[in-house]
């Protein structure tokens, strides 16, 4: 039996487990199933700090599939960590593949059960999640072979959310996807998330007035949209160059950077053709993480850098001058994520992401701030959002602490 | 009732890397068809040519004779068997297998109808109200065919299919995919790397080799007639023993000098080979198959015993002869620097047989296969057209 463990340093668990033995006759404290219809043995085992997932595939599988998701991390696409694969495993026995589980992530089942499609935003962003993470994996040249939403994570990320892929079993590597590769892997997707709500709603967890297949076909127009925006050619005369800088603010806004662009004239001189080469989502992240050091998600780090863009005011005005970015972020960090951070209790603090709750708390901010008619400060914000934070998880049907933007139909 | 064309079909990716020089191919109408060989020797680019998941660079695919080449995936009215399986736990499983076509807005009755019918072919239309959980796991599995299935398309495309399967259920699957094809009739391309399910299950088998087509004919013709060394040795398992052999002339006809002994091919050599007695001399690949040694034939050869298996139905007798092996490799041909090379007989499991013993096993020369050492094509087979003689070196990169 052979063993590869990621950073074993940080997962010394794993190697006390009975990976000799068949998954389903595991007896682990805190292991327990995975629900729904599997073709695999999987399991999930609940430990402290870090949990795991773990399924049993033949070898080779297992290997390629851990191959694939590394593969997959390295070019920046949002995906579970692989922490080890175990092959060779006696009596013949299939391998072992061994992922992290994704910390603060939900599956769609919770975010849409019972509610969600009826909340239109919260269905949009769950299925505009899916769409854009197709469309990275496709930029990067993978494809998928099982898009859907129970082969999807999901994190909360400033009222938006954003989607990891958890399974990759069919998936392949190419050096650049054929239309004919993409628009397949965008029929199965479609399928599959039409068969995922429908399975929702068969089990009466999903409203009736939601029509799964008008749902599922407009992933197909959100993904041509998406696709067309970050590799479509775009022709303008000479004298509109200024239309370079738009293309490049909308790859931006759309969280996503190009590495180049590719300018050529046209025949008769007189237009330009621009074709972008879009390299990786994540834009304001990476300039939040060069800024701050924090990891975050796109629409988290977006929201974050309009507070730190608003504190370099607040730092302006008391130190009579303006301050590099570099500066006005690291007093950003001391003085108000840091604190407002600390004074959240524990409980709360392992339920969301820390910049999620900042995110929370400066949209309460507006919230209060609205209806007191005046800026109530950050402190105010901070203590508020604890108290409503906490008589939510003690509410009959608690689940998790969640945004106020709409996205949900329970406040903090 | 549909055909797939070839006609001198290429793949050349941006690096110049050819994939498939040029493939001529053709599966009738109903036809199941597989498509085999290793790793890297293009079966899969020319399965995702045929699927339009692959830009093609020269040649012509048709479906019906008409050709397709630039249409997309979707157009081409093609299934990609099993690339997705997952049931839905919550829904019935006549609405897992109908629930594609409504999303494609197949009329109701249409639906109805489809599904009744792929439910009575697949044994499933006792359990159409159930949900997948109440199945067995043969069952779900067909439950996901029927998936793939109920559109009825023009042409089933199955790219190892089976490889996610564990061992037992592969077997299981393999037979239910075969059966299931014959009733339903639909014209049929399934790859695979695994010479077994090319052999159990197509009625016609094409071997490749760095995207050239080495044969396509029937499992025994494969198995029986292999027109070069590679297909020899590739069809078969335990694989055909190969080793290096001079022609020479006995007192009773031809024979092939292995090492020290002489296998005598005697008339029904001079019959299966015509011309051999114009390559006294010549050098050649020697290649019998486990099951044609040890049994009943004119021909001997003695081996030394180097082990002894014995698999209940047959007894595999592992020994060394001295004489070099030969193989295909991916360039042409390679013979061993070593003199010696081990050979297996499958033989009655009631024989005794003792290792390290020396045992001179019968030899059927209906069974033999000579082989061109440059070209590794089949030396002098028949009239009817097939191989009689190999000597050209760039013979076998034609296909």
């Amino acid at each position: 039996m052979r063993l590869q463990l990621s950073k074993p340093s940080e997962h010394p668990a794993v190697v006390g487990w009975p990976l000799a033995d068949p998954l389903g006759s595991w007896q682990l404290d805190h292991l327990q199933p995975v629900a729904g219809l599997h073709r695999h043995e999987v399991r999930l085992v609940e430990l402290d700090p870090v949990s795991y997932v773990v399924k049993e595939l033949p070898d080779r599988l297992a290997e390629r599939e851990s191959r694939l998701l590394r593969e997959l991390h390295e070019a920046g696409v949002p995906t579970v960590e692989i922490v080890g694969v175990v092959t060779d495993r006696p009596r013949g026995q299939d391998g072992l593949l061994i992922t992290r589980f994704l910390d603060y992530s939900l599956p769609y089942r919770t975010l849409l059960a019972g509610r969600g499609l009826r909340i239109p935003s919260l269905g949009e962003r769950l299925l505009d999640a899916l769409t854009g993470l197709l469309v990275r994996l496709h930029l990067a040249g993978f494809f998928w072979g099982d898009c859907s939403l129970s082969n999807t994570l999901f994190r909360r990320d400033a009222g938006a959310l954003s989607a990891f892929i958890i399974d990759l079993e069919t998936g392949e590597r190419h050096a650049e996807l054929t239309d004919g590769q993409r628009l397949l892997d965008l029929s199965i997707a479609t399928e599959n998330v039409a068969g995922g709500l429908l399975d929702l709603q068969a089990a009466g967890r999903l409203s009736d007035e939601v029509d799964p297949w008008q749902v599922a076909l407009a992933i197909e127009e959100t993904y041509a949209r998406l696709w067309l925006e970050l590799t479509g050619t775009e022709e303008f005369h000479v004298d509109e160059s200024f239309r370079v800088a738009q293309r490049l603010d909308r790859l931006h806004e759309l969280g996503f950077d190009a590495e180049e662009i590719d300018l050529e004239t046209t025949a008769g001189g007189t237009h330009l053709r621009l074709v972008p080469r879009v390299v990786e989502h994540g834009f304001h992240a990476r300039e939040l993480f060069e800024l701050t050091g924090l990891r975050t998600g796109e629409n988290q780090a977006r929201r974050l850098l309009q507070d730190v863009q608003r504190y370099g005011v607040v730092t302006e005005q008391r130190m009579g001058a303006k301050q590099r970015p570099v500066i006005i972020a690291d007093l950003w960090l001391s003085e108000r994520f840091q604190p407002a951070l600390a004074a959240i209790p524990a409980d709360l603090v392992g339920k969301l992401e820390p910049a999620e709750i900042y995110h929370q708390i400066l949209e309460h901010r507006w919230y209060l701030s609205e209806a007191a008619g005046t800026d109530v400060g950050l402190d105010l914000a901070v203590r508020s959002w604890i108290k409503l934070a906490e008589q939510a998880l003690t509410a009959p049907d608690a689940a998790e602490p969640v945004s106020e933007s709409g996205a949900d139909d329970r406040n903090p | 009732m549909s055909t797939l064309t070839m006609v001198n079909l290429q793949k050349r990716y941006a690096n110049g890397y050819e994939a498939v020089p040029g493939l001529d191919l053709e599966i009738k109408d109903g036809e199941f068809l597989v498509l085999v060989g290793p790793s890297g020797c293009g079966k899969s680019t020319v399965l995702r040519m045929v699927a339009g998941l692959e830009d093609i660079s020269g040649g012509d695919l048709l479906i019906d004779g008409a050709r397709v080449n630039d249409m997309g995936p979707q157009q081409r009215d093609i299934a990609m068997v099993f690339q997705s399986y997952a049931l839905y736990p919550n829904m019935t499983v006549g609405d897992n297998i109908a629930f594609a076509m409504k999303l494609r807005k197949t009329p109701k009755a249409e639906i109805a109808q489809k599904v009744k019918e792929v439910a009575e072919l697949l044994e499933l239309d006792k359990v159409l109200d159930r949900k997948p959980g109440q199945l067995s796991g043969g069952q779900r599995q067909r439950v996901a065919m029927g998936r793939a299935i109920v559109r009825h398309p023009k042409l089933f495309l199955m790219d190892e299919p089976l490889s996610n399967l564990d061992a037992k259920l592969r077997v299981h699957t393999r037979a239910e995919i075969a059966r299931l094809q014959r009733r339903l009739g639909v014209t049929t391309m399934y790859v695979t790397h695994d010479q077994v399910e090319a052999m159990t299950m197509g009625d016609r088998v094409a071997v490749l080799r760095r995207g050239v087509l080495m044969q396509c004919a029937s499992p025994q013709e494969l198995y029986e007639r292999p027109d070069n060394l590679f297909v020899a040795q590739f069809i078969g398992s335990p694989s055909m023993n190969v080793v290096r052999g001079t022609v020479v002339s006995t007192d009773h006809g031809p024979g092939v000098q292995i090492g020290d002994q002489t296998v005598e091919l005697g008339s029904v050599g001079a019959a299966r080979f015509p011309g051999i007695g114009e390559m006294i001399g010549r050098d050649v690949a020697f290649g019998v198959r486990p099951e044609a040694l040890g049994g009943d034939g004119s021909g001997r050869l003695t081996m030394q015993v180097e082990l002894v298996e014995m698999l209940g139905s047959e007894l595999l007798v592992h020994g060394t002869v001295n004489a070099p092996a030969v193989r295909a490799i991916d360039t042409g041909v390679e013979q061993s620097d070593k003199p010696t090379s081990m050979v297996i007989a499958s033989m009655d499991p009631r024989r005794k047989v003792e290792v390290f013993s020396t045992v001179e096993l019968p030899v059927d020369i209906d069974r033999v296969h000579l082989f061109d050492l440059d070209t590794g094509l089949a030396i002098g087979r028949d009239a009817a057209g097939r191989v009689t003689d190999s000597s050209s070196p760039n013979e076998l990169d034609k296909g």
